[in-house]
């Protein structure tokens, strides 16, 4: 199984239309990587599928950094 | 008589990614031989949608911007599809909108102008696009619109959505009534919920899933597929005989009254 981080920035990468490299932990989605509100809800049912888990409305809102959802899953796997 | 669309064109409103449900209806009508226009809510779907129509490889295909708030831009759009493809046999109107904020809590809670905009987008975009089409349907045809139990009956945190979905479901047995003398056709598809962005967009969704599997007599969720066989279906002359119905395409769900 590829790392966590991995898989989450591929899927950012392919989502957002980011370069790999801007994809750090701290990266907010919405101020550094120009994510929208429905790119927002995309890249959480993509992460939902990917990891097979349910990332209930609540808790995808606190997830403001990549990572805050590598933290999720990982808490969560 | 049969499932062919072969030598048909439909035009599809409302694709934004593999997920939509627009998307399972385009599939089964490429599937059926047609030949397919999509169309866009603007440059954030761009992108997302013309890879998608990549992966059907059929280069009649053809992919238009369509913001369905703006008249002049519905004008210009079937103004564009007369000009490149000529004669249409129907439309697929997969849209809808609602803000966040008021698809969760008390419905009454809901603004003016969050009422106005859910019912522009979601209700007054299916007319303002069949008087567009009706011009390109000279040799009859049938509009599909999605609606959905909401606007029929209560749905936690629907709310607003439902308001607008019934507004959609009266607009389609006027529009019906208005339109069956030129041989055009106008039904709802009611479909059980799906996973789409538009769905996610609904507090709670994921529960509403939940409570679906276990209590729908079909005993399992609807997917895009089953809703894309039912559009080719109402698409296809073997529904010549239907106007102004909604089917339910939701594993049975509606009928149950507990």
């Amino acid at each position: 199984m590829a790392d966590v981080l991995e898989r989450v920035t591929k899927i950012i990468v392919d989502r957002l239309g980011v370069e790999e490299s801007q994809v750090t932990l701290d990266a907010s989605f919405k101020d550094d990587l120009g994510a929208d509100s429905l790119d927002i809800v995309e890249l959480v049912m993509e992460l939902e599928d990917e990891f097979n888990m349910e990332i209930s409305d609540e808790e995808a809102e606190k997830i403001v950094t990549v990572g805050d959802a590598v933290n999720y899953i990982k808490s969560h796997m | 008589m049969n499932l062919s669309l072969k030598g048909r064109t439909y035009v599809v409103m409302g694709v934004a990614n593999k997920r939509s449900i627009a998307w399972g209806i385009a599939r089964s009508l490429h599937a059926a031989g047609a030949r397919l226009v999509f169309t866009y809510a603007g440059e954030r779907f761009e992108k997302e949608v013309r890879s998608l129509v990549d992966t059907l490889e059929d280069e009649r295909s053809l992919l238009l911007p369509c913001d369905v708030t703006k008249d002049e831009e519905i004008i210009q759009c079937f103004q564009q599809i007369k000009e490149q493809v000529g004669v249409i046999h129907g439309i697929a109107h997969c849209i809808a909108f609602a803000n966040r904020e008021d698809l969760s809590g008390e419905y009454m809670k809901v603004s003016r102008e969050g009422f106005l905009l859910a019912h522009n987008i979601s209700a007054y975009s299916l007319t303002a696009v069949a008087r567009e089409a009706k011009e390109l349907m000279t040799e009859g045809g049938s509009i599909v619109t999605l609606t959905y139990l909401g606007g029929e009956r209560v749905v936690q945190n629907y709310n607003i959505m439902g308001v607008a979905k019934a507004s959609l479901d009266a607009s389609v047995k006027y529009l019906a009534n208005d339109l069956g003398k030129y041989g055009i056709r106008v039904n709802a598809i009611s479909a059980g919920p799906i996973r789409t962005l538009s769905a996610k967009g609904i507090s709670d969704f994921n529960s509403i899933l939940k409570q679906i599997e276990e209590r729908a007599p079909l005993r399992r969720t609807t997917t895009q597929e089953e809703v894309g066989d039912t559009a080719l279906f109402l698409f296809s002359d073997l529904s010549r005989g239907i106007t102004g119905e909604i089917i339910h395409v939701d594993s049975g769900y509606h009928i149950l009254g507990y």
